[in-house]
């Protein structure tokens, strides 16, 4: 059983419609027994970082995540938001303070002088690491659905198992232990994206 | 690199998939889910769904699809959800956040907003904080009036007082993720893109433009690209009169030197639905 972590942002709809469509069992809850029951969390995200932040602290959950990702080990995907909540903190709409499970900040795209649209929004290739147990053997380029202002800034890069160029070069998808995170919709990629969700119901 | 892309639009009237010409004519087409389903597992790269009913009644009882009646137009979105694995937009009569809120739980992704946004542009700026710039698109309904290019409100029923690049520029201030431009003139007409219109637009912000309205033939799309500056380029028409139109609008684009998502051959061939 998977645990989407509902904090009243995201488009849980649109994950539980992927899982659903891979048969595989999972629940959107924000109930802590739930979470804790579960063998692994999906934590997804659209929206605002500091109201990511702040539904988290209202709703009493990080405590529990905390728990169970970084003392039990539990594997947890973090999707576009998640990933960046996941992370040390964020300069979305001022500083503010993250999950702290990534040493990474959360930077916004700046591109002074060129043409370069922001948000990033489009399918973009990812140059992918094969080794990452969420990724397919679908190649080293695979492509995927992007739709954000704000990236990682990773510190360690031998957490990056995949690479995404807009303006330069930026992490598209981790992995920490049993921490995985993309910066793009995988329940949005198609066949590549369900892909990953598939393979982390495996892990 | 990111990837141009192109969305099918299909527009909805009381419940049923019509086609539009001059936001006026409406021809009926059908049920509205049988044709996400053939768009999704055709390598579209989005699709936007836009509701012009005049009033909020949808009926789909007569239609002879696998489809439960709905009442509403939540439930429309709850069942295309199902099975479109692609990024979902939908824009019509959108008048509060806890509609955005509704319409993003029942599986869109991000929301076009165009009437409201004029009478109350503030209200783009509060959507943005709330659900992100990324989930709000602003629809800008356009027609030419003695050469001079006019907005318009209400599905292109009431003439406004915005100034076109202005009220782009401040839509985009007021923290828009992206434009959803349509020309009234154009639609329905097969005629191709008013690229000067698309192009005056796209050039004057730095968030994306989605081109629609105009496009009868495949290489229109490519005019949207290359003479209008369009980072997307959407259409009704083509895609529901035109057998695996996606497929061969992307091998018109890729011809022509355009950076577009590969085809996937069997873009949903996970899933454990036997149809694909």
């Amino acid at each position: 059983m998977i645990a989407i972590i509902d904090y009243g942002l995201g488009n849980l709809r649109s994950i539980s419609n992927a899982l659903t469509s891979l048969n595989i069992a999972h629940e959107i809850t924000n109930n802590p027994s739930k979470i804790e029951k579960a063998d692994k969390l999906i934590l997804p995200g659209v929206g605002a970082f500091k109201t990511g932040m702040k539904n988290l602290r209202d709703l009493g959950v990080i405590d529990i995540l905390n728990k169970e990702v970084l003392t039990k080990k539990k594997p947890v995907l973090g999707i576009c938001l998640g990933m960046q909540l996941m992370c040390q903190k964020s300069y979305e709409g001022g500083v503010c303070d993250g999950l702290g499970w990534i040493d990474a900040e959360v930077v916004k795209f700046n591109f002074p002088g060129n043409n370069l649209r922001i948000p990033h929004v489009g399918w973009n290739d990812t140059k992918c690491d094969s080794s990452c147990p969420i990724l397919s053997s679908a190649g080293e380029k695979q492509t995927f659905y992007f739709v954000h202002s704000y990236y990682p800034n990773i510190s360690d890069p031998s957490i990056i198992k995949g690479v995404c160029n807009y303006g330069h070069d930026f992490c598209a998808i981790l992995q920490k232990d049993n921490i995985f995170a993309t910066q793009f919709h995988p329940e949005k990629s198609q066949y590549e994206g369900l892909e990953i969700l598939r393979k982390f119901n495996e892990v | 690199m990111l990837k141009k892309r192109l969305i099918p639009c299909l527009f909805l009237k009381n419940g049923h998939l019509v086609r539009s010409e001059k936001f006026s004519y409406h021809q009926l087409l059908g049920d509205p889910l049988h044709q996400v389903e053939r768009i999704n597992s055709w390598s579209a790269d989005e699709l936007i769904y836009i509701d012009i009913s005049d009033v909020k009644e949808y009926d789909l009882r007569r239609s002879d699809m696998k489809v439960k009646r709905m009442s509403d137009i939540y439930e429309i979105i709850s069942e295309v959800s199902k099975t479109c694995f692609i990024p979902l937009s939908f824009g019509g009569n959108i008048k509060t956040l806890d509609e955005i809120r509704e319409i993003l739980k029942r599986g869109a992704d991000k929301v076009v907003v165009n009437t409201i946004a004029i009478e109350n542009p503030n209200f783009i700026t509060e959507g943005a904080a709330k659900f992100g710039s990324q989930c709000i698109i602003v629809g800008i309904d356009v027609k030419k009036e003695n050469g001079e290019y006019k907005v318009y409100s209400h599905h292109g029923k009431t003439l406004t007082d915005k100034n076109l690049v202005s009220w782009a520029k401040e839509v985009e201030h007021l923290g828009a993720g992206e434009i959803f431009l349509n020309s009234i003139d154009r639609d329905g007409t097969g005629m191709g893109y008013d690229t000067y219109l698309i192009k005056s637009v796209a050039d004057a912000v730095k968030i994306p433009v989605i081109a629609c309205g105009g496009v009868g033939v495949f290489e229109h799309f490519i005019e949207g690209f290359v003479d209008g500056n369009a980072s997307a380029v959407a259409a009704g028409n083509i895609f529901n009169y035109t057998e695996n139109s996606v497929i061969r609008a992307k091998k018109t684009l890729k011809k022509a030197g355009i950076e577009i998502r590969d085809i996937v051959k069997n873009p949903t061939k996970s899933l454990n639905n036997p149809k694909f």
